[in-house]
């Protein structure tokens, strides 16, 4: 078993920053900055009625997908929860389909059946937002069967909540998982709240990565708050999946900025607690980061952040001047066979 | 009598049990700190404490089946499942527990627990949270299901199923906690298993429940507009089922509509239907009709979700069907 260390500071990460190329680096910022831009204008949007149902944002974890996933290979599945914009868009789902889909039009990702919790875009390989707390991951056992039962590369990423891993589907998939060595990384988003209540007010450990030693899985633990450190980690155990073509799990300590979901009262935690984690703002760190090293200066920056200013305007009105699906389309894709 | 909304007649009703029998309490995702994520239990947690308001992990097999033991060892849980579709994970204990081990052990305990939910579509959470599956859990024998369409209803039938010896299945509707009406301070109990005529006419039978109810009282006014009136009875209980009134009423009409947000086929409808059939066969002049949802899964797009969804169009169109 290996473990990687937990909270390496930003100035240790710099041998893999060093490592990067600039075009990566900032791929890697206007990513970031893409996924909270896009959700601060859904959460806009959300105001105005333009969308419906459930909006859960992922404000404060973008380093957690930007990281993870900006290794992934074309072959490797990637799933996740209903938090799903974020990694929508470091899977390579553009922001205009993403944007579509929120506002429930035919040229939504999900042709607009899905919605905010329901994103998918199969051909990246991106397999879906799933809104059944821990449904996806008996899926995502299966897909890693189903490539290693025909000799597939690829590694599938399975992205849950800290809730989740109190639910009967976690234990059943990671012992599974275990049992037929199957090639998956299970990626616990550890945001320490599932809706209201705290990691220690529902889980019997205080660490989510605890739960894997019960099964004998190689695990640790990493800041999500430095998508450095997340990227060096999905690197190194992907590859070790990739090498032994068995589970890994990987916790990812992270923090949701806003409410669970749009109206949380937020009646569970201290205002104080969510100041305390917003001074480790992953784009704010990121950004602080690569003007102090040097990399790029703050105009550099702020230009790529006007590019994504463009970017969201386009993909709103995209979105806005897209048709509803048509009546028809009730009746649609339900069965392949008609 | 006061006026109350349908969350208030539920969370009364919850309280005063509490505040009655130290063995009842409550236990489900986000009903203390939280207060409820319908905020039914608002208030509760600060009230009876922790140890009688249990915020449980996300963890629906284990709500189910831990509410299950201690109704089996002498407490009365109200074991909330924060949506109906996530019943499904709690689906053994549901049906394999609750619903059969005093059969099965000869009757040697009692099961005494209250399965308080929320479903009903409309609210564009797509296809997996937005079900309707009443007839689901009203199909196993050893269950009660309960599903009030009125706050009077919703707080002596609550009060009626915590204090039943036996498991209840208490199912709200999602788009109903606003819904106003008449309730009576203090204690009341209602019947469980008898059905209730909620509207007075003479020229069709409507047969429904819980958010079918409010969408036929709405059609009854535009069809008395035209001069037509019907009797509207609600069900409130799906098991057992009470179709006396309904046939009583059709003596009279000779003419039957059902009306349920859930699908048609194996449905609530399908059930009531056939019985009427069985049973109120002679008295029939036309086909009974069957207001139901659209069968595909829900999606999340507005228009085409209200397309699916039972409305009150539909209703007063099937009534001037049957005439
Ligand atoms: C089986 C199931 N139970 C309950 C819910 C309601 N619910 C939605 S999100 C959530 C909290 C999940 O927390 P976590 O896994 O930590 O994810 P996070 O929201 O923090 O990203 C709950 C209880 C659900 N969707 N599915
Ligand atoms: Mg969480």
């Amino acid at each position: 078993m290996f473990t990687l260390a937990w909270g390496i500071a930003m100035a240790e990460a710099d041998v893999a920053l060093k490592a990067l190329d600039e075009k990566e680096m900032l791929r890697l910022y206007h990513e970031m900055i893409l996924i909270r831009r896009l959700e601060e204008e859904a959460a806009h949007l959300y105001q105005q009625g333009k969308i419906g149902g459930f909006l859960h944002l992922y404000i404060g974890q973008e380093a957690v997908a930007s990281g993870l996933l900006s290794v992934r290979r074309p072959e490797d599945r990637v799933f996740t929860a209903y938090r799903d914009h974020g990694v929508a868009i470091a899977s390579g789902i553009e922001a205009k389909f993403v944007m579509a889909e929120l506002m429930g039009k035919a040229t939504g990702a999900s042709k607009g059946k899905g919605g905010s919790m329901h994103l998918a875009d199969v051909d990246l390989n991106f397999w879906g937002g799933y809104a059944i707390v821990g449904s996806h991951m008996p899926l995502a056992a299966g897909m890693a069967m189903a490539d290693k039962y025909r000799g597939d590369p690829g590694v599938t990423i399975c992205m849950f909540g800290d809730g989740a891993t109190n639910i009967g589907y976690f234990h059943e998939s990671l012992n599974l998982s275990m049992v037929w060595d199957l090639p998956v990384l299970w990626v616990c988003e550890n945001n320490q709240y599932g809706m209201g209540t705290s990691v220690e007010r529902a889980s019997a450990v205080e660490e989510m990565r605890q739960k894997a030693e019960g099964y004998e899985m190689p695990n640790s633990r990493v800041n999500g708050m430095n998508v450095l450190e997340v990227r060096r980690a999905a690197e190194e155990t992907l590859s070790y999946i990739r090498e032994n073509g068995t589970p890994y799990f990987l916790e990812v300590v992270t923090y949701r900025f806003q409410g669970h979901s749009m109206g949380d009262p937020e009646r569970y935690r201290e205002s104080d607690e969510v100041d305390q984690w917003r001074e480790d703002d992953p784009i704010g760190m990121f950004r602080t980061h690569l003007v102090d090293t040097g990399v790029f200066s703050a105009e550099e920056l702020s230009k790529e952040e006007e590019l994504v200013d463009r970017e969201i305007e386009q993909a709103v009105e995209f979105a806005e001047s897209s048709p509803n699906p048509p009546p028809e389309a009730l009746f649609e894709d339900i069965h392949a066979e008609e | 009598m006061a006026e109350i909304t349908m969350r208030e007649a539920i969370s009364q009703a919850l309280w005063e049990e509490m505040e009655r029998d130290e063995r009842v309490f409550v236990m489900g995702e986000e009903v203390g700190l939280w207060g409820g994520t319908y905020a039914v239990t608002r208030g509760f947690y600060d009230h009876f404490g922790a140890e009688r308001v249990r915020d449980t992990p996300i963890a629906e097999g284990v709500i189910v089946g831990a509410a299950n033991g201690a109704a089996m060892a002498g407490l009365r849980p109200v074991a909330e499942l924060m949506t109906i579709n996530f019943a499904f994970l709690a689906m053994d204990q549901i049906v394999n527990g609750s619903a059969k081990l005093r059969a099965m052990f000869g009757g040697q305990f009692t099961i005494p627990i209250v399965i308080r939910t929320v479903g009903g579509g409309g609210r564009q959470l797509g296809a997996t949270h937005s079900q309707t599956p009443d007839a689901v859990f009203a199909h196993f024998p050893g269950l009660t299901v309960i599903a009030p369409g009125t706050p009077y209803d919703a707080k002596g039938l609550l009060k009626a199923a915590i204090r039943s010896e036996d498991p209840v299945m208490f199912i709200e509707n999602a788009t109903m906690y606003q819904t106003k009406g008449e309730v009576p301070e203090g204690d009341y109990v209602e019947p469980i298993g008898v059905s209730k005529v909620q509207r007075k006419g003479s020229d069709v039978t409507i047969v429904t429940y819980s958010k079918g109810l409010q969408l036929s009282l709405q059609a009854a006014d535009q069809l008395a507009a035209d001069g037509v009136e019907v009797q509207i009875i609600d069900l409130r209980c799906l098991r057992p089922l009470d179709l006396g009134p309904a046939i009583e009423s059709l003596k009279r009409t000779n003419r039957a509509v059902i009306v349920e947000e859930g699908w048609r086929s194996y449905g609530v409808g399908a059930e009531v239907a056939s019985r009427l059939y069985e049973q109120a066969f002679d008295y029939l002049d036309a086909p009974v009709k069957r207001v139901a949802q659209v069968e595909v899964p829900l999606p999340y797009n507005r228009e085409l979700e209200q397309m699916a969804l039972p409305q009150v169009g539909d209703i007063v169109r099937a009534v001037q069907e049957v005439l």
